[in-house]
């Protein structure tokens, strides 16, 4: 069995006496495509950000690729291989599309404290190599704050790619998109999780997204996993429609 | 020391500790509703003593003071609800750096009509009716004012509380505070809602200098002095938070009354006059709070308002071929200035300032741009490497160019200790440390007389050796502030640079893409210090001395304008800002006896018909020009 | 009742600083009626709104709420004249109690009010969202998503609208509550409340629309009976058959 690349064991985290997350343990292997649901006020978020570094647990642990990464800082996250993109996509904007992700990749490297030839010489090939695989090779001269948003949901991923890390979390990460374009951006990180071998961590509230996408789902409700298995194990579970799905008349399952 | 030594200085200290809070509080105030930080706001406040003392003039005995009051509160009121009609309702949508450029504007344009209304010298006002006598407190005399005083603080607070949370108005001004467009959606007026907080604002603020009449006289430097205090006073308490302003006023004033009242101690054998900190009491307790609280005592992390977004920067371009034309031009009429002091001597003297000028601007907008870290306390850096080479120089008596090399490096050195807390903060938080550092060091050089020479400062600090001759001196600064120049260029564009700029734009991409922004900013920080220390070299070498003043808030303000009027958003604004401030500074401003007026109406001109600055409006007309010569 | 729609836009074009978003738009919503305003994000809803609301930079040949036209006036004076905007996120003031939130929003229902319209009073309110009823010493910020959506529903209502925009109602709210929200809608339909609703979620425009708009890019590309929209027309996966354009 392939070693996983985030293990996270009972988790647990209070805010004034209210238990946000309550001993919430789950992993991730090599090229899976893990969704997090949950409604509002589940725990999504605080989970999502212990695990990228943002929050410190109460209790339990956060393991990558082996290695302890509980209560460590995001920069640290970062440097052990993990990517990241944010639910209101984050770049940088006064740089053109190709010297975000040349800064991303030079960061990666540990190679920002150089002070002499300018950024515009370095790198240039393999952050094109990076937008290219993104589709984002034909606006890489364009100011990244010019760019249209699903453009710049793009130039993210490109920018998290940068790092080569092993494991990437994406929260939202088709918030904002019309329906054509979250297909198609999920359907490129889902191609790249084949081809890189790389393990996604998401949380997202387009049922669209998760059902038609994702490998394996997990849903926290009240700070708890109620369910942890297959797309159509999850759709089934009546716990799951409970409190999540509702009726149908606004799950999205109208397929 | 005594204790009834004590309690009289506390109850002295919350007397001052309601002046300080009613100067905070309309500031704080306005603040949370417009998000402007308003730097006329000890203008207010000033005027509010003037108005009442010239009012109290003119009435009979017992109604001269309180009618005073009334009348300074009405009046600065309503002009406060006519600066906001007139000029604030134009910025609102302007970036933050240029509001308080405008406001500065404003301060200065402020101070000149006190200057014009009342003349130079201070006026002192009538004691008020019925709270003339003391009251015997363990055995010493207190005036009645000082206990009417202290309790008039808490009764504003108190007041202001209940019109913030009872009354329609104050639920308005908590809800504009956070999304003033929401508020208009739901169909309140809220340009009448702006002009009102911004005259409450205002009035309150009219009251606290009004209110001191029997204390102090009216004064034309009041204005700044209160102005430093209630930044203060609203950083410790957290922005926003009126009741956190009063908590820091009284935190403030007990430690200087404390220290006042301490006198000299005896710590370890060695004599301290602890009265010598009141100067900086105020400073330590604020830098200390930042450190433990970045966000002050009661202040949270900025909360989710909606603050229009300014337009973003654009990406670094090289300069093209005329550019480069121009700054070669530029380049060598500086390098020929010395030929030109043939026939206008004034010319390499004037050349020499612009440069000194330009290297203390550019050190600045080096954090202040591509960092996105404006600095109210440059100035400090300017003073520790004039002061470290001076004393090298006269003390030590090292070389000449040793000295050009030891002031730098002390001003870095300072940069290093100050800028590891500092860039921990964020926005105003960062200003407000980075003011507080740049006083602490004012007062250290103040207050050392073995080291620094005190208020007169150190002389004879003239070049040696090769550098002798004027244009030796000339020549050789022209060559060190170019290579600062350009060095400062070339970073720039770097990794380190763009690494700075990233953590600007975006700190959780950054953050997530494992940049150490602390770092970077840190050594961002570092750089600009030393090389602003190296400004401050020069300045000691070219005017053969120097004095605390050049550490002044003012002079920190100076940096913070050439860059504004330079354009913020372009590595040659500063460039420009310095070049023009000080010809302006030069020429122009010693004509007139209101230059302070002139300038502060070329500043408020400068925002709203160039918001970009110089280098903006520049790029402007040369982009209209391409269009219209690429026309067919 | 007379035949003046509640909202009359023709030709409107809006901008965000230099750039175009709306490009010529022109609708109406009648008397009572609910019409979706169906598209890609970026597609041009919620600047739709923001323009009839005066909160973006825009022109238009007329921009009329029951005949009075909206164009010269500032923000807060469209709210007056029966306007109701409930915005996409919400933006509930997070520092006010519910209490004080609806009051910021409260007006008295002017004197020539349709008799057919009931008067929006806090007990009214909480009538129809129970769940306010017992939060309104709440904070804005202590509240869930769907909490918060039924708030700004109820804020705006008792400022008296005959007119409501309503900006991505069930944005990031868990489709449980969505589902209550849905009745609460009926409700005010019922009531006679005219709604305009950008919307993604087509169950919820299914359920509660007469009519829709399909917007993309800026432009209105399709426009008829909800019942006659097909999914497939939408979101350009296959070219509309009975386009405007």
């Amino acid at each position: 069995m392939i070693a996983p690349v985030l293990q996270v064991e009972q988790l647990a985290k209070s805010y004034g006496g209210v238990r946000a997350l309550d001993g919430v343990s789950f992993d991730i292997r090599p090229g899976e495509l893990l969704a997090l649901i949950g409604p509002n006020g589940a725990g999504k978020s605080t989970c999502f950000n212990i695990v990228n570094g943002q929050l410190r647990p109460d209790a339990g642990t956060v393991r990558i690729l082996g290695r302890d990464a509980t209560g460590l800082p995001p920069r640290a996250i970062a440097r052990l291989g993990v990517g990241r993109t944010f639910q209101i996509a984050a770049v940088f904007g006064s740089m053109t599309v190709v010297e975000n992700v040349q800064i991303a990749w030079l960061a990666a490297h540990r190679t920002v404290f150089a002070f002499w030839n300018p950024l515009a010489n370095r790198h240039r090939a393999e952050a094109l190599e990076l937008l290219e695989q993104t589709g984002m090779a034909e606006l890489a001269d364009r100011p990244a704050a010019s760019l249209a948003y699903g453009d710049v949901k793009r130039l993210e991923l490109a920018v998290a790619l940068a790092g080569n890390p092993k494991l990437l979390l994406m929260d939202e990460p088709t918030a904002g998109m019309s329906t054509a374009e979250r297909g198609a951006l999920i359907a490129l990180v889902k191609a790249l999780t084949t081809e890189r071998g790389l393990a996604v961590l998401f949380t997202e509230h387009s049922m669209d997204v998760v059902f038609g996408h994702a490998d394996r789902v997990i849903v926290l409700a009240r700070g708890r996993l109620i369910a942890d298995g297959s797309v159509d194990a999850v759709r089934a579970d009546p716990k799951v429609r409970e409190v999540y799905l509702g009726s149908g008349l606004a799950s999205g399952e109208r397929r | 020391m005594a204790l009834d030594a004590l309690v009289f200085q506390a109850v002295n200290g919350l007397a001052s500790a309601s002046g300080l809070f009613l100067v905070a509080a309309g500031l704080s105030i306005i603040f949370g509703v417009t998000r402007i930080v308003n730097m006329a706001h000890g203008s207010f406040y000033m005027f509010g003593l003037y108005i009442a003392v010239t009012v109290a003039d003119r009435l009979p005995s017992p109604f001269d003071f309180w009618g005073g009051v009334l009348v300074a509160v009405a009046l600065t009121a309503l002009i406060g609800a006519l600066v906001e009609l007139v000029l604030l309702r134009r910025i609102y949508r302007a970036p933050e750096l240029y509001q308080l450029l405008a406001t500065f504007a404003l301060m200065l344009v402020m101070n000149d009509a006190a200057l014009w209304l009342w003349g130079p010298e201070d006026q002192l006002g009538p004691r008020a009716a019925g709270l003339t006598g003391t009251v015997e407190l363990l055995g010493r005399r207190l005036p009645d004012y000082d206990i009417f005083l202290a309790l008039a603080g808490p009764a504003v607070l108190l007041g202001l509380n209940r019109l913030l949370t009872r009354s329609r108005f104050g639920r308005l001004i908590r809800a504009a505070t956070q999304d003033r467009e929401m508020v208009a959606a739901l169909g309140v007026n809220e340009a009448v809602l702006f002009t009102a907080v911004f005259a409450l604002g205002a009035g309150i603020a009219g009251l606290g200098g009004a209110l001191q009449m029997p204390r102090e006289p009216a004064s034309l430097t009041l204005d700044l002095a209160v102005l430093g205090d209630a930044f203060v006073v609203v950083v410790i308490g957290g922005m926003g938070s009126i009741r956190g302003a009063y908590v820091a006023a009284v935190i403030v004033a007990q430690v200087k009354a404390l220290c006042i009242a301490l006198g000299t101690v005896e710590l370890g054998g060695l004599a301290f006059n602890m009265s010598k900190l009141t100067l900086v009491a105020e400073f330590l307790v604020m830098a200390l709070v930042l450190v433990v609280r970045p966000h002050g005592l009661f202040g949270r992390p900025a909360p989710a308002t909606r603050i229009h977004a300014s337009a973003v920067e654009a990406p670094l371009v090289p300069l093209g071929p005329g550019g480069r034309g121009a700054a070669l031009a530029a380049i060598a009429l500086f390098a020929a200035m010395p030929l030109i002091g043939d026939s206008f001597a004034y010319a390499p003297v004037l050349a020499q300032d612009v440069l000194i000028a330009v290297l203390f601007a550019a050190s600045l907008h080096f954090i202040m741009g591509p960092g996105g870290m404006a600095s109210f306390g440059h100035a400090a850096y300017f003073g520790l490497g004039a002061y470290g080479a001076a004393y090298a120089f006269l003390t030590l008596g090292v070389s000449t160019p040793a000295a050009l090399v030891l002031g730098p490096a002390i001003a870095g050195l300072g940069a290093v200790v100050f800028g590891w807390f500092s860039v921990r903060l964020e926005g105003v938080y960062f200003a407000m440390l980075t003011l507080a550092f740049a006083q602490i060091v004012w007062s250290i050089v103040f207050q050392w007389e073995e080291v620094t020479g005190g208020s007169n400062g150190l002389f004879g600090v003239w070049p040696e050796g090769v550098l002798e001759s004027p244009t030796g001196f000339y020549l050789a600064s022209f060559a060190l502030v170019l290579a600062g120049v350009l060095v400062l260029r070339r970073l720039a564009f770097s990794p380190f640079g763009h690494a700075l700029r990233a953590a600007r734009d975006s700190a959780l991409r950054a953050q997530a893409s494992g940049i150490d922004i602390a770092r970077v900013r840190w050594l961002a920080f570092i750089i600009a210090g030393t090389l602003c220390g190296l400004a401050g070299t020069l300045f000691a070498f070219a005017k053969g001395s120097i004095s605390p003043e050049a550490i002044s808030v003012g002079r920190s303000i100076d940096a913070l304008v050439m860059v504004l009027l330079g354009g913020v958003q372009s590595l040659l604004g500063p460039l420009f800002g310095a070049s023009a401030f000080t010809l302006l500074q030069d020429t122009v401003m010693r004509e007139t006896a209101y230059w302070r007026a002139l300038l502060g109406a070329l500043m408020i001109a400068v925002v709203l018909l160039f918001p970009g600055g110089i280098a903006g409006g520049l790029s402007d007309i040369a982009a209209r020009l391409r269009r219209a010569a690429g026309r067919p | 009742m007379s035949e003046t729609p509640r909202l009359e836009i023709e030709a409107l074009d809006a901008w965000y600083g230099a750039a175009r978003i709306l490009f010529g738009v022109s609708l109406h919503v009648g008397r009572g009626e609910a019409v979706a305003l169906i598209g890609r994000n970026g597609a041009g809803k919620s600047t739709t709104m923001k323009a009839v609301m005066g909160l973006v930079t825009r022109r238009a040949a007329r921009l009329d709420v029951e005949g009075r036209d909206l164009r010269a006036l500032p923000t807060y004076e469209i709210a007056r004249h029966g306007v109701g905007y409930v915005p996409e996120d919400r933006r509930i003031f997070t520092e006010l109690t519910v209490a004080e939130n609806l009051d910021i929003g409260r007006r008295p229902r002017p004197a020539g009010t349709a008799p057919d319209l009931p008067d929006w009073t806090p007990q009214a309110l909480f009538a129809l969202f129970p769940n306010l009823a017992e939060m309104q010493d709440r904070p804005g910020g202590a509240m869930s998503g769907g909490e918060q959506q039924m708030l700004a529903i109820a804020r705006t209502l008792v400022g008296q609208p005959r007119l409501l925009l309503l900006d991505e109602p069930s944005e990031g709210v868990a489709p449980v509550i969505v589902d209550q929200m849905i009745h609460a809608l009926h409700t005010l339909k019922r009531a006679g409340l005219s709604m305009l609703i950008a919307e993604q979620n087509l169950d919820l425009c299914r359920s509660l629309c007469d009519r829709a708009y399909v917007i993309e890019q800026g432009e209105l590309r399709w426009h008829g009976a909800m019942a006659e929209l097909e999914e497939e027309a939408l979101f350009g996966r296959v070219a509309p058959t009975n386009g405007i354009m």
